[in-house]
């Protein structure tokens, strides 16, 4: 059961909401769609659902063409960032929903309504209703509604947008294994690089209502195509300077020279745009080819175990992401070094080059 | 956790206090005071207990403007909340025709209430009004002076006229608050129209359908102007409620005792109707 979008557009009046598109999603895979708000992450959702109709270009599942069914005819379920469920019905009901449409026996609705409410541990709420329940358990219930009828596709579209942070990184983990054997395509859209990384799978970078590149997620992540996927793949921002190479070395800031490192060896001498990930820019020097960064600390975050730094560079930020405590006084001089071996390099024009 | 007392406190309560005692205890404790007492004028005061009370209670044409109220009220609910149930769900969510069909639908609520009763006495006139010539050329005797049947139906004709609207305007704003989403998971279940009104925008409106009902049943037991302007209570008094019967004792007769006595248990009957609607229709939450 593979989803295959091909040549996908959608137009709302004049405007483009989603840029010719093509995407094939294998049986059983774990997608995220990563991008920020407005990128056309739930346009992309509502298509493959068969909520919206595409403008052009055709939806195959399974090799059939089902472009212009309705979605209550194909077997979808979906998730959304409110907490969507029936207001007046039990917890048991609204699990059982579905499967009630869908005219199946008691005793077989009874099962499976069991199955998923242990497997989202809802067994004890299952009489109370939807107000009674914390943000948690609302989605807890959205998402049991969405695994007990066994669809061939699930959507969820941010679903943990709207919790707090400790029940979001408690969902976060147990998503991934609810899905984990299920033979059902699931598609999960988030603005959180984080998420992503942590689900694994398959990730598909959008901006602007373009898919930029879509993979296996690390490879997306470690071999970004373009600088706008590496830039939606990258939390906090990534760091991108011009630069010049000539010989062994890098020109930057006009006057600075730094060395070429591992990743600009074999490039022809010229122009390039250097990007550099966060957790690369770090108060000390590493060990292979580093340059300095010199500026005027802007911010400093300090959690726990990790030290964000925004500097300011000759009038460009650059954020640094290190480990331990590196208490920088706001409005001092600092100095940073960038691992420029982990560099990412791309052409003036964003392809990238290594 | 300390608790710290600051007595200054209470001047803050003060201002609210005294609004509360100026418009609504003051003027209830006379009434209070004249239901229990008689006068002759002159500002003497006799005690008379419960005899106005009972008076009332006793009275049979006290009897009738309650049986009229309690069907007028009950005739007002079961049209006007369906009905701007119903409207309200036809209305267009977004859009240019929104904000027209919102002014046009707010249009009655803004007719000063003597001037709905004037413009209804005259339209319903059964030989020069657009309504009473109408009906009337119809074949149907009408004639809302003379036959009682015309009188109640004019009258609850212009209360749906004018007061509908309210309650279009509650849903409508009910109806919109519901997250487009929900209408979307409806979809991928499957679900028909009648299920997403049924399961997911009625038990969405509970609320707002609860303070409809509410307000509708306060303002229909209450009415006075409108009627007065129409029909005056008549033909005969099958048009006379409960406030018309009121004026009429209180102003009228300058019974004050009993008119006193009479609007004691005018306010108690809402009071408690109020509060059986309320109880009722949120027993659910409860739970």
């Amino acid at each position: 059961m593979s989803l295959e979008l091909i040549e996908i557009t959608k137009r709302v009046g004049s405007e483009t909401h989603i840029h010719p598109t093509s995407l094939v999603l294998p049986p059983g895979s774990f997608n995220v769609l990563l991008g920020t708000t407005l990128s056309g992450k739930t346009t992309l959702m509502q298509i493959m659902a068969g909520i919206q109709p595409p403008s052009s270009g055709r939806i195959m599942f399974n090799g059939k063409d089902v472009t212009n069914i309705a979605v209550q005819k194909r077997n979808v379920s979906m998730v959304y960032q409110q907490f969507i469920n029936y207001p007046n019905f039990s917890v048991y009901d609204n699990i059982a929903s579905p499967l009630k449409v869908a005219g199946m026996s008691k005793a077989e609705i009874d099962r499976r309504v069991m199955s998923a409410a242990d497997l989202l541990r809802l067994r004890p709420m299952l009489k109370r209703r939807p107000s009674e329940l914390s943000g948690g358990q609302q989605q807890r219930t959205a998402i049991a509604r969405a695994i007990v009828k066994d669809s061939d596709l699930i959507l969820l579209d941010e679903p943990l947008a709207n919790l707090d942070y400790k029940l979001r990184e408690e969902l976060r983990d147990e998503l991934p294994k609810l899905f984990a054997g299920r033979n059902a395509i699931v598609v999960y859209a988030t603005t959180e690089p984080v998420e992503a990384l942590l689900f694994g799978g398959q990730t598909a970078t959008l901006h602007e209502g373009r898919v930029t590149q879509f993979g296996p997620t690390s490879a997306v992540y470690r071999a970004p195509n373009d600088l706008i996927s590496a830039q939606v793949f990258s939390d906090p921002p990534i760091n991108m300077t011009p630069v010049e190479k000539r010989g062994e070395t890098l020109q930057v800031f006009g006057s600075k020279q730094w060395p070429a490192g591992a990743a600009a060896r074999d490039l022809n001498d010229g122009r390039y745009i250097l990007g550099i990930r966060p957790h690369h820019v770090t108060p000390l020097p590493s060990e292979a080819s580093s340059g300095e960064l010199e500026g005027r600390v802007l911010v400093t975050e300090l959690s726990g175990s990790e030290s964000v730094i925004h500097l300011d560079v000759d009038g460009s930020t650059w954020v640094s992401q290190s480990h331990g405590i590196h208490p920088f006084e706001v409005g001092t001089h600092a100095r940073l070094h960038v691992d420029i071996d982990q560099g990412l390099f791309f052409t003036p024009d964003g392809a990238r080059v290594s | 956790m300390n608790k710290t007392f600051n007595n200054k406190a209470w001047w803050l309560v003060l201002p609210v206090f005294l609004m509360v005692a100026f418009n609504a205890l003051v003027p209830l404790m006379t009434v209070v005071n004249y239901s229990i007492q008689e006068t002759f004028g002159n500002n003497e005061f006799f005690w008379s207990g419960t005899t106005w009370f009972e008076q009332i209670l006793h009275d049979e044409a006290f009897h009738d403007s309650l049986r009229r109220q309690l069907i007028f009220t009950g005739l007002i609910l079961l049209i006007e909340i369906p009905l701007g149930l119903a409207i309200a769900l036809c209305m267009p969510r977004n859009g240019p025709w929104v904000s027209v069909c919102l002014v046009l639908i707010a249009l009655p609520l803004l007719v000063p209430w003597n001037v709905v009763g004037s413009m209804w006495n005259i339209m319903a006139l059964p030989d020069i009004g657009l309504l009473g010539k109408g009906i009337n050329a119809l074949g149907i005797p009408f004639n809302y002076t003379r036959q009682p049947i015309s009188a109640w139906f004019t009258v609850i004709l212009m209360d749906v006229w004018h007061w509908t609207s309210l309650v279009v305007l509650l849903c409508y704003a009910g109806l919109v608050a519901i997250p487009d989403a929900y209408y979307q998971a409806a979809k991928v279940d499957g679900a028909r129209p009648w299920a997403v009104f049924r399961y997911i925008q009625l038990p969405k409106l509970k609320h707002v359908l609860t303070i409809a009902v509410l307000l509708r049943f306060m303002d229909s037991f209450m009415i006075y102007t409108e009627v007065i302007v129409l029909t005056g209570g008549g033909p005969g008094s099958t048009t006379k409620f409960l406030s018309i019967d009121l004026v009429q004792k209180a102003l009228g007769g300058f019974d004050l005792g009993p008119a006193a006595a009479f609007s004691i248990v005018y306010f108690l009957i809402i009071l408690f109707l109020s509060w059986l609607f309320y109880t009722l229709m949120m027993r659910e939450e409860a739970k």
